[in-house]
């Protein structure tokens, strides 16, 4: 594993872009967009100057600077294209592209409206109503329809567009008490909704805006926390406030299994990865390290390792506060590995564990337990690999082989904050409050030999 | 009477001084008697018992002793009286038969007064045993009684917690359902709240939309700069009705398209599925089929269904790989075939368990099934048998071996001596009697012969006399002659 320079930026906005070609962040001092052009771990800078702090940006292959009141639109390929969008007097809460990258939606302050900017036709078209929620937009992942949540009259709505020309193909309403979530699922035929946490209630519509199937697992209880979907379109995952996730079956659309979250694992089928920290001084040099759970490279300083610890193990959990907004209960993360084999989720009434369901066997498959609250984790695109960060200075990698934690190299503490995968899976962004700093991952026949060449690094 | 006591009489020391004075104080008589019962007579009693009689009233003692004796149906000690006023003599006979009469008397009392008091003796410790029994049961029964109530205490305790804890469930549960209900108008008086300020809300909105929309800004525009044509030249196209229409197309067909790959995928899982049952369904026969041909007596309708599945399946097949896999009617009969086959080895394993474990209950039940361990067990008879049996001809045999070889004793040798002789005597006896019986035969013989030997000589005329005297030279010569003649004459 190779880490490369630290680069400063602003905030916690890298994103690579999608044909993995460029990675793009924000330096703060100048206001500048630096573009990060990978190609064989060499990068360039292509800065362009934005005069006006920018707020919020997207990625295409042009780029956006985003303001408050207008955005500025900047092209990669073709560097003297620019173009500039002024929402007037209504500021812009948010903005985003369309998938085709020709087309960017801003949303205006107070969910006024959806504007639809086109760039090739400079045509203008107006959504109206629009729902202020979490996630009121999707895209189909092969972008050709968008969902849209909208609120008429104090009833939930959701429009679906094509997003080649902006018609409304179909338009329907939705029998939720307060929507807060769309999502499609990944082979772009049937979308997901569901209520907001005061309800749990999901219902699946068809790309046709019939309903297919409505689930509801228990009532006078906080709801639906998170949802995902597996990639293969096969599973919903639905996490709630309860401390379970239920899967449904895109067969019958009814939960086949519910995963609980207990505090304590007393199965002893279930490998338990407990970090801990590595006294610098254990100098016998030829530590003894189960199969499964490798230690981290020979660097001195705050090194940690992972233990598997013996059942039955009983986690940290939080007691949460229950008389204020928010509570730290439920299951708060979701994420599917992209082959759907695994399922990695993180109730975050035990913060330091995030657990790794088998979904071929449908059970607990590994837990790895964290000395500090796990802040991300992604799965890496390509094969089921798992990156962890809590926030400190430790990358964490688990794989159905074993897991690892690597120490992230740097003058000083590098608090890793955030993390995102490159579309190969061979490499990743680290993101701490202003720096950034990329990882790259050898294959995996020379994994073993890259935690040993820590030390090393451009 | 006690002035008796003082007075003695010399005669009467030959008088036994046995005590029947019943009269006298009884608690000293009692005590006398007790002492005296079954022991001798010792001499302290001996001086009290001449106390009765003394020398000087014999007469009176006498007369008293008849008096009694008379009175207990004795006969009297007088004789009898000739006169009137005479004085009566005793009766000595009279006297010592009454004497014998109260020492039986005595004697039987004594024994019964024995008997009597083993009895009692008896009759005492049985009462003691009977009351260690009755007061032992009496406690059991009172701690018994204690328990029940201890028990029914405990109960009843139990019950009482028993019906506080279903009230308490009660209360739970209506307290649940209290709430419940409070959270549902709770929710429903939120909604109407969260409606009206959303109604307000909104019409705030489009008022502030309004007003923004109004605003006929130079600002709502977009400027873009250094504009860079689509490479084909191309422009972008109106939103007509063919767009629409175009678009809807292209919706369903993405739909069709998602449910026939789903439908594709499902058809792959089912023909795989189906393949299994298939596979099973074959195994599960084979391994059905060769078991039940041994048993040929135990038809049941088992073996007749097995056969006719097997029939049935082969139709099945050929059915089946000349239509699709998707057919109701194909698809039920080879689920109903599968479930038979399944109930035919389930029952068949049932069967070999139970007989598995009856052989181990019961041993020798099934004739062709014998545990190991009651062959062993009949084999280790067998052979003990065939042990002793050994060791009794051995035994048989070393007896015979010393009879004939080593001597037995005088005793047995005599007596076997004794036998043969007699044997012997018999025989000889017998051959004696035989000998005498064939001399008497020559005897009768000869005698007959002499006789005719003598006719002949007479016709001879030969003198008798000649032979007489000299029988013995003429017997001897007559019968020489007599042979001589026989022989001549014969």
């Amino acid at each position: 594993m190779n880490f490369s320079e630290v680069f400063k930026l602003s905030s916690l906005l890298c994103k690579f872009s999608p044909d993995g070609k460029y990675l793009v962040s924000e330096r703060c001092l100048n206001h500048r967009a630096v573009t990060f052009k990978l190609q064989n771990i060499q990068c360039m800078y292509l800065d362009y100057t934005c005069p006006q702090k920018g707020d919020n940006w997207h990625w295409k292959f042009a780029l956006v600077c985003f303001f408050l009141l207008s955005i500025q639109v900047w092209s990669l390929e073709q560097p003297e294209w620019h173009c500039k969008i002024d929402e007037g007097s209504a500021g812009l809460v948010a903005s985003c592209w369309s998938p085709d990258g020709r087309h960017i939606l801003n949303t205006t302050e107070f969910h006024l409206r959806i504007t639809v900017w086109s760039l090739c036709t400079k045509s203008v078209s107006y959504i109206k109503y629009p729902k202020a929620c979490l996630q009121g937009i999707t895209f189909t992942r092969d972008g050709r329809y968008m969902a849209l949540a909208e609120r008429r009259d104090c009833k939930d709505y959701v429009s679906i567009f094509v997003c080649s020309d902006w018609q409304l193909l179909r338009h329907f309403d939705t029998d939720t008490q307060d929507l807060t979530g769309i999502e499609w699922a990944p082979n772009g035929c049937v979308l997901a909704v569901w209520d907001s946490c005061l309800e749990y209630k999901i219902l699946l519509y068809s790309l046709d805006g019939r309903l297919l199937s409505a689930y509801s697992a228990y009532e006078w209880s906080l709801g639906i926390k998170s949802v995902a979907w597996s990639p293969s379109s096969q599973f919903l995952a639905v996490g709630s406030y309860d401390g379970k996730v239920r899967i449904l079956n895109h067969v019958t659309w009814k939960m086949i299994t519910e995963f609980g979250h207990p505090a304590t694992i007393n199965n002893p089928k279930i490998v338990v990865y407990k970090e801990a920290e590595k006294s610098p001084q254990l100098g016998l040099g030829c530590l003894s390290f189960p199969p499964l759970g490798a230690g981290a490279g020979p660097l001195p300083s705050s090194e940690s390792k992972y233990e598997i610890a013996s059942v039955p193990v009983s986690l940290q959990t939080l007691k949460p506060v229950t008389d204020r907004a928010n509570p730290k209960i439920g299951i708060g993360m979701l994420a599917f590995s992209p082959d759907s084999y695994f399922l990695a989720t993180r109730n975050d009434n035990i913060p330091n564990a995030v657990w790794v369901w088998d979904i071929q066997k449908l059970r607990l498959f590994a837990v790895l337990e964290q000395l500090s609250p796990v802040r991300t984790f992604q799965w890496d695109p390509q094969q089921p690999r798992l990156a962890i960060c809590t926030g400190g200075s430790r990358l964490y990698l688990w794989s159905p082989a074993g897991c690892m934690s690597v120490q992230v190299p740097g003058e000083g503490d590098f608090a890793v904050l955030s993390l995102c995968w490159h579309l190969s899976g061979d490499s990743m962004a680290l993101l701490s409050k202003d720096h950034v700093c990329l990882c790259f991952l050898e294959t995996e026949a020379s994994v073993s030999t890259a935690c040993r060449q820590l030390g090393g690094h451009t | 009477m006690g002035d008796w006591m003082t007075v003695t009489d010399r005669e009467s020391k030959t008088i036994s001084q046995y005590t029947s004075e019943i009269k006298m104080s009884p608690s000293s008589l009692y005590s006398q008697q007790v002492l005296c019962s079954s022991i001798p007579l010792s001499k302290n009693v001996h001086s009290f018992f001449s106390a009765f009689c003394t020398e000087d009233n014999i007469e009176q003692s006498i007369s008293y002793l008849d008096q009694e004796l008379t009175t207990f149906g004795f006969p009297s000690l007088y004789e009898e009286s000739k006169g009137k006023e005479t004085k009566r003599e005793l009766n000595i006979v009279a006297v010592l038969n009454c004497m014998n009469e109260l020492l039986v008397l005595q004697r039987k009392n004594l024994l019964a007064q024995e008997n009597v008091e083993t009895q009692n003796l008896k009759l005492g410790s049985d009462m003691d045993h009977l009351q260690s029994c009755y007061s032992k049961l009496k406690e059991q029964l009172e701690t018994s009684r204690r328990e029940m109530i201890g028990l029914q205490e405990r109960d009843r305790q139990l019950q009482c917690k028993n019906r506080n804890l279903h009230q308490l469930l009660k209360n739970e549960k209506d307290e649940v359902q209290k709430l419940q209900n409070i959270i549902a108008s709770r929710a429903t008086q939120y909604n109407h709240d969260m409606k009206r300020k959303e109604r307000e809300y909104n019409k705030l909105k489009e008022r502030l939309h309004q007003l923004v929309m109004n605003k006929k800004d130079k600002k709502i525009a977009m400027d873009i700069l250094n504009y860079v044509g689509r490479a084909d030249g191309k422009r972008g196209s109106w939103r007509t009705g063919k767009t629409e229409a175009r678009n809807e197309d292209e919706m369903y067909k993405i739909l069709l398209n998602d449910y026939e790959y789903r439908q594709k995928q499902i058809l792959m899982e089912n023909a795989e599925l189906k393949k299994v049952l298939q596979q099973m369904k074959k195994e599960m026969i084979s391994l059905l089929s060769p078991q039940k041909k041994k048993p040929r007596e135990r038809v049941d309708d088992s073996t007749g269904t097995v056969i006719s599945d097997v029939e049935e399946d082969a139709g099945e097949l050929s059915r089946e790989s000349m239509w699709d896999l998707s057919c109701e009617t194909v698809r039920e009969q080879l689920t109903n075939s599968i479930r038979k086959q399944w109930r035919i080895l389930k029952s068949h394993v049932e069967k070999l368990d139970n007989q598995v474990s009856k052989v181990h209950l019961e041993g020798f039940n099934d004739e062709d099934v014998i545990s190991r361990q009651d062959h062993e067990q009949e084999t280790e008879k067998l052979e003990l048998e065939i042990q002793q049996c050994k060791e009794m001809i051995k035994t048989q045999q070393q007896l015979l071996q010393q009879q004939l070889a080593t001597a037995c004793d005088d005793d047995t040798t005599s007596l076997l001596r004794d036998c043969y002789l007699l044997e012997e005597k018999e025989r000889l006896k017998e051959e004696w009697s035989l000998f005498k019986e064939q001399k008497k035969n020559f005897e009768r013989e000869r005698r007959s012969f002499t006789e005719a030997a003598i006719l002949l000589l007479k016709i001879l005329g030969v003198e008798i006399s000649f032979g007489i005297h000299h029988s013995s030279t003429v017997s001897r010569c007559g019968v020489r002659r007599q042979c001589n003649q026989d022989c001549v004459a014969v």
